[in-house]
């Protein structure tokens, strides 16, 4: 790893402030992805600021028709939080998928959605659950936060602060774990809105990060069933190929996962 | 370089180290903890895990720095005297290691994977607790039924406290 100058920072704000001394600074949550991307000197930033004992942004509230997690809360707590396994089970269960034990303990979902791997369990929840992403400057939706591959609608410096879920009528995730990273070789989030919309996200699958997925969407519309997706067809192109698994492979574990995540949904 | 004060199988120390220090480094180099291990460096397998604050962490995956004001626990920590811990004595009993490497490592994870479930563990449970814990001997059959084994013994001497 190259020299960094460490810091602690006890608020959002003096995150902000020690962000903008920095020459080329960058934010560390949990560190699970930020680290191993330093000891391979991928990343070499001026000064690491750490986000992770910040009060203000740990913990988990239900109120109303929303769930919200704090950016610094990491995978544990929302795995076992009562109030989240109450209010969007399949939240928790993603949750305790991500990665082994150890690596929940330190991981966050803010990391997780600032680095925005196109192989994360927490992008496909989001994104199908339609939720907001509060930073220290605004609120994004859902549907705008994500840009692709490890890119994001964040600005140098902005943190994100918190994401609110609505609570969904009805939800499920599936995911094919890598067997030894356990990243996601796909992972599929299914939701039914309270108003009644459908919504289906996969991660893992395309080349350009998570992504809605309208034909499984529009097969569940009309028949909310595992078997609605069976004669659904998803296109390879633009899906990743690698030596795990072709772009046709993961077309169909896309199909596959969200008729088990179907199956699942509650 | 800053100073990293910590609490170390019960003993506050201090210690001067570079900002990029990891924690592995503060325990093997500074502290001459050599216990915990390093095998892969890049997060997968689990030779370093050790204890902060209650929760099994991988210490190759974390700044010195982060665990400043933190209790550690290591392997060296956790047996009482020349009474080893009852993980670490269902390990020998039940020939749960060959070369040693990781043993470290997956003492730390089945002390918490335990602590968590506490008497409702059962094999799958540990096999899939354990996906963070790497063994290139054994083929894991020993050292599930170690884990399994030290549950039984931790809760009695729970019970007995």
């Amino acid at each position: 790893m190259y020299q960094t100058i460490y810091h602690r920072a006890s608020s959002v704000d003096e995150a902000a402030s020690l962000f903008a001394k920095g020459s080329e600074a960058k934010f560390l949550a949990g560190g699970q992805t930020l680290l191993p991307v330093m000891k391979q000197r991928l990343a070499a930033p001026s000064d690491v600021i750490d986000l992770g004992k910040i009060k203000e942004l740990i913990g988990i509230e239900a109120s109303g028709d929303t769930l919200t997690i704090k950016a610094a809360t990491p995978h544990y707590d929302v795995a076992t939080s009562d109030t989240a396994k109450k209010a969007i089970p399949a939240l928790a269960y993603l949750a305790s998928l991500i990665g082994d034990p150890a690596v929940r303990y330190r991981g966050t979902i803010g990391g997780s959605l600032a680095n925005n791997d196109p192989a994360a369990d927490y992008p496909a929840a989001t994104l199908a659950l339609g939720a907001t992403i509060k930073t220290n400057k605004r609120t994004i939706a859902a549907d705008d936060y994500f840009k692709g591959l490890f890119s994001t609608a964040l600005e140098d410096g902005e943190i994100i602060t918190q994401v609110s879920f609505p609570v969904p009528a009805k939800a499920g995730y599936a995911k094919f774990p890598h067997p030894a990273s356990r990243f996601a070789l796909t992972g599929v989030f299914v939701a039914q809105t309270k108003s009644g919309e459908i919504r289906v996200a996969a991660t893992g699958a395309s080349q350009s990060g998570v992504m809605r997925v309208p034909a499984i969407e529009a097969a569940l519309k009309a028949n909310w069933s595992p078997s609605a997706i069976d004669s659904v067809s998803i296109s390879a192109s633009g899906l990743l190929s690698d030596i795990h698994g072709s772009s046709d492979y993961r077309a169909n574990l896309v199909k596959v996962m969200a008729q088990r995540a179907v199956a699942a949904a509650a | 370089m800053s100073k990293v004060k910590l609490t170390v199988n019960g003993k506050a120390v201090a210690v001067d180290v570079e900002d990029r220090t990891l924690l592995v480094h503060l325990l093997r180099d500074h502290l001459n903890l050599t216990g915990t291990h390093v095998g892969c460096d890049t997060s997968q397998c689990g030779a370093c895990v050790v204890h902060m604050d209650g929760r099994a962490v991988k210490s190759c995956t974390m700044l010195a720095g982060q665990a400043d004001g933190a209790n550690v626990t290591t392997i060296e920590g956790i047996a009482k005297g020349d009474e080893l811990h009852p993980m670490q004595a269902a390990f020998r009993d039940n020939h749960g290691l060959q070369c040693g490497y990781c043993t470290p490592g997956m003492i730390m994870s089945a002390i918490d994977i335990v602590q968590r479930h506490g008497g409702q563990l059962d094999e799958a449970t540990v096999r899939h607790e354990l996906e963070g814990n790497i063994c290139r001997c054994t083929g894991y059959h020993n050292i599930v039924k170690a884990v399994l084994d030290a549950a039984g013994r931790m809760k009695v001497a729970q019970a007995a406290e």
